[in-house]
């Protein structure tokens, strides 16, 4: 009985799938990236929240747009669906840094809207736990030292959002001779976690998320949170800014919409969007996927992301990753 | 025995009805999709976690359909490497060298028999493997850092030259363009790209799958055309599908030294299953009495790499469920799988679900023992296949390859740069230079790169920090006795060619 029924959902799903690709009115949440990484989840979770509570009332078919690191997809809601009122596009800080790093083909920021954002996973600092450094306020100092002492890991190539995360830290910190600090980009944050405690890096940068398995396991000590409240959860992690390093860093999830829709349409969007962070559901996904809260929507979001990219811009032209 | 108590939970896991039923379908998916030109494991993988989605499967149900594609997958990609020269996925690269000119002699059917059970004693092996000591194999990538992974892949180069037997100046010239096809993209050190001419689409770099399917299918029309369908590599003869006893039981030894190699690549991050493939056919030919014989359809150069692969893809899973780091961009795509299901992998995983790890080994047995039933009798099947006319096979292979690169990213682009492949393939083959060199240049020279300059990045460019561990020395000799060890013993060994060769 259970094989015949698994058939029919199986040949069902199959079907719909088809069905659901063929038909131009559903909204739709284009997701830049394979399914599976972090843009999938933003595009699957608040879609498939958006329709269960009701705050849309069709279905969001979600498609993958991979290449050029989000670059493909935005190029081409700018280019070809630069009025689509039923079209959302999954961002998050990686995106932002793109756009200001300049990584999109000469595309600018305000060429689409940003909607809002509905989580963060915090930005974190990790040392192996037989390392000497106990505190940030330690690894900065013999960072400032010695810049060749401490090598740092990250999931991101060289300039991207792990490595402009230490940079922002040791600027609050007054060190600014950023091309000194020595960062290696390896693939993924698990892998820097991997080299930092094999001893062949000294510190990992990277999110919360990605270290949550070696926190549990007693393998490694993170140091910093870069949030403003210290993460429920892991109450355990001082921040930052107690540490009297004045930074506020995520890796935030959330969306944005193409610039020439109505004003109608970005409201209704807005409003879905603030529905379903106020929702148990996305509190339940947010939990399971270590996310903390991190809600700004609407025009106010427009002006953090403007905010980030600025700043994210001046320091990579000091390191060179841009002219 | 804890052991037999964790695998029995294990089976009462993944023993359900409805689970075989999806490891059934899983292998079956995925030995089409293995085979496939232009679908490899990763995006095989990759377009069918919406699937699991859609079907609302519970995390252990998710993970026995998607290993069991994963598993099948890997022994697919040696059908079309053995039959129509034109390795299904990038692992299955090395298996064209001996199986395709095996398939030529009228040893199809053995060669796909062989490679069959060959993937079977590696995958088979690897899991047990997995299962004993994947908690203690965790802290073997601790040891790996920058300066090991580049000795590790300089080891790879220098054993390059053997590959071609005939002409090692144009294997180099192969590599080389391989290595400059490499450089292309982001680069890691620096984030800024290199050789993209502001495209956006080079910035991920070239995919491994649209060089594969360039170099190796679209060449193929290409010689297929100029010579009114005369000339076709696909034209294999048939003889009756026979299990050879014989060449199991001789290649044996060879599957377990292959096991072993890919076993380790695949527990190394940084390292993976076309690595562990490679160095397993390297090593069985250095090994070897018979040389020469390799490249002309020897069984143990089918057997090996086969074995190489499946153990490196069972390895791979040992740092994915332990440390959360993807040794491969199949168990990258199985790691963001596991995350959405809200588990997260990490040291503790073992101890903390206990029902999911053990679920998925013994779904990895029972794949395995599934695959192994299903792809001997459907060997016949798959041989029927070359008995369609080259004018009819070529064109649907086209389709598929077309189809399946255009589901990468879903751009034209990658189309375009495919053709383009396929032009330097076909000159390739007009001056004789051997393709198989400058894909393991794009595989192998990224990583390579990659380590060396990030050694130098954590040793202020200090060169010694290259010989700084035990570990890396170790395969610095290795790599140098490689390169320099032909040079010397190949006047000693030359002898006669053996009867019956």
């Amino acid at each position: 009985m259970e094989i015949r029924v698994r058939k029919t959902v199986f040949a069902g799903a199959l079907l719909g799938g088809i069905g659901i690709a063929g038909s131009a009115f559903a909204a739709e949440c284009i997701a830049p990236a394979n399914p599976g990484g972090g843009w999938d989840f933003t595009c699957r979770t608040i879609g498939k929240i958006m329709h269960d509570i009701g705050a849309v009332d069709k279905p969001i078919q979600v498609t993958n747009m991979a290449g050029g690191g989000g670059g493909l997809a935005f190029s081409h809601v700018v280019n070809e669906r630069n009025d689509d009122g039923e079209l959302i596009v999954a961002a998050s800080s990686a995106t932002a840094t793109r756009l200001a790093q300049n990584a999109y083909g000469g595309l600018m920021a305000d060429q689409v809207q940003f909607l809002g954002a509905i989580g963060a996973d915090p930005g974190i600092i990790a040392v192996a736990k037989d390392s000497p450094y106990m505190s940030l306020t330690d690894l900065l100092d013999a960072v400032i030292a010695d810049p060749t002492s401490v090598t740092f890991a990250g999931g991101s190539a060289a300039g991207g959002f792990d490595h402009l995360k230490v940079l922002m830290a040791l600027g609050r910190a007054g060190f600014t001779d950023v091309t000194s600090v020595k960062y290696i980009g390896v693939d993924g944050g698990a892998d820097a976690i991997t080299q930092t405690i094999g001893g062949h890096t000294q510190a990992m940068t990277g999110d919360m998320s990605e270290v949550v398995g070696f926190l549990a396991a007693d393998e490694i000590r993170v140091i910093a949170v870069f949030t403003d409240e210290r993460v429920p959860g892991f109450e355990q992690i001082p921040t930052a800014k107690e540490q009297g390093i004045d930074i506020v860093s995520v890796n935030w999830r959330g969306l944005y919409v193409p610039l020439g829709i109505d004003e109608a349409d970005y409201d209704r969007w807005s409003d879905a969007l603030a529905q379903v962070a106020a929702s148990q559901e996305w509190q339940d996904a947010m939990v399971a996927n270590g996310l903390a809260p991190f809600t700004k929507v609407g025009r106010d979001f427009q002006d953090y992301v403007n905010g980030v990219i600025g700043e994210i811009e001046t320091l990579s032209r000091e390191i060179g990753v841009i002219q | 025995m804890e052991l037999f108590n964790n695998l029995a939970q294990g089976f009462a896991v993944a023993l359900t009805l409805s689970n075989l039923f999806l490891a059934v379908g899983g292998c079956f998916l995925g030995t089409i999709i293995g085979s496939l030109p232009g679908l490899g494991p990763s995006n095989g993988v990759a377009i069918l976690i919406p699937l699991a989605f859609t079907l609302g499967l519970d995390a252990t149900e998710a993970l026995v359909l998607m290993t069991s594609v994963y598993y099948g997958a890997m022994y697919g990609g040696r059908i079309s490497s053995i039959l129509l020269n034109i390795p299904g996925d990038e692992p299955a690269l090395m298996t064209t060298l001996d199986g395709y000119p095996m398939a030529k002699k009228g040893r199809a059917g053995d060669a796909l028999v062989l490679s069959g059970v060959a993937s079977f004693v590696g995958a088979l092996l690897a899991t047990v493997g997995l299962m004993l000591l994947a908690p203690i194999l965790a802290r073997i990538a601790y040891l790996f850092g920058p300066s090991e992974y580049f000795a590790l892949y300089l080891l790879a180069f220098c054993t390059l030259g053997g590959l071609a037997s005939r002409n090692q100046a144009k294997a180099a010239l192969a590599a080389m363009l391989g290595l400059g096809i490499a450089m292309i993209g982001l680069d890691n050190t620096t984030g800024l790209p290199r050789f993209t001419y502001g495209e956006m689409h080079l910035m991920d770099g070239v995919d491994f799958l649209v060089a594969i399917v360039g170099l190796f299918a679209v060449s193929e029309v290409f010689v297929f055309i100029e010579s009114h369908g005369k000339n076709s590599a696909i034209g294999v003869t048939l003889d009756k599908i026979t299990v050879p006893f014989r060449d199991i039981v001789r290649c044996f030894p060879a599957m377990l030294r292959a096991t072993g190699i890919g076993f380790v690549a695949g527990i190394l991050p940084g390292a993976g299953a076309s690595l562990g493939s490679f160095l397993a056919y390297m090593a069985e030919k250095s090994v070897a009495r018979d040389k020469d014989s390799f490249g002309t359809g020897n069984p143990r150069g089918v057997a090996a790499p086969e074995s190489g692969n499946n153990a490196a893809a069972g390895g791979a899973l040992v740092p994915m469920l332990t440390l959360g780091v993807p040794g491969s961009g199949t168990t990258a795509v199985l790691l963001a799988l596991l995350l959405t299901l809200n588990i997260t992998p990490g040291p503790l995983l073992f101890e903390e679900r206990p029902e999911v790890v053990w679920g998925l080994i013994a779904a990895l047995l029972i794949a395995n023992f599934v695959l192994l039933i299903m792809n001997v009798p459907m060997v016949r099947l798959f041989v029927t296949i070359l008995s369609v006319p080259p004018g009819v096979l070529l064109p649907g292979i086209m389709m598929v390859s077309f189809a399946g690169i255009y589901s990468l990213s879903g751009s034209a682009f990658d189309l375009v740069l495919m053709i383009i492949f396929g032009l330097l393939g076909y000159l390739c083959r007009k001056i004789d230079v051997p393709t198989v060199p400058i894909i393991l240049g794009i595989l192998l020279g990224n990583k390579m790169e990659d380590s060396l300059r990030r050694a130098m990045v954590i040793s202020d460019g200090d060169w010694t920090y290259l010989f700084s561990s035990g570990i890396s020395v170790g395969l610095w000799i290795a790599a140098i006795a490689g390169f320099v060890a032909p040079i010397f013993l190949r006047p000693l060994l030359k002898k006669p060619a053996q009867p019956g060769n």
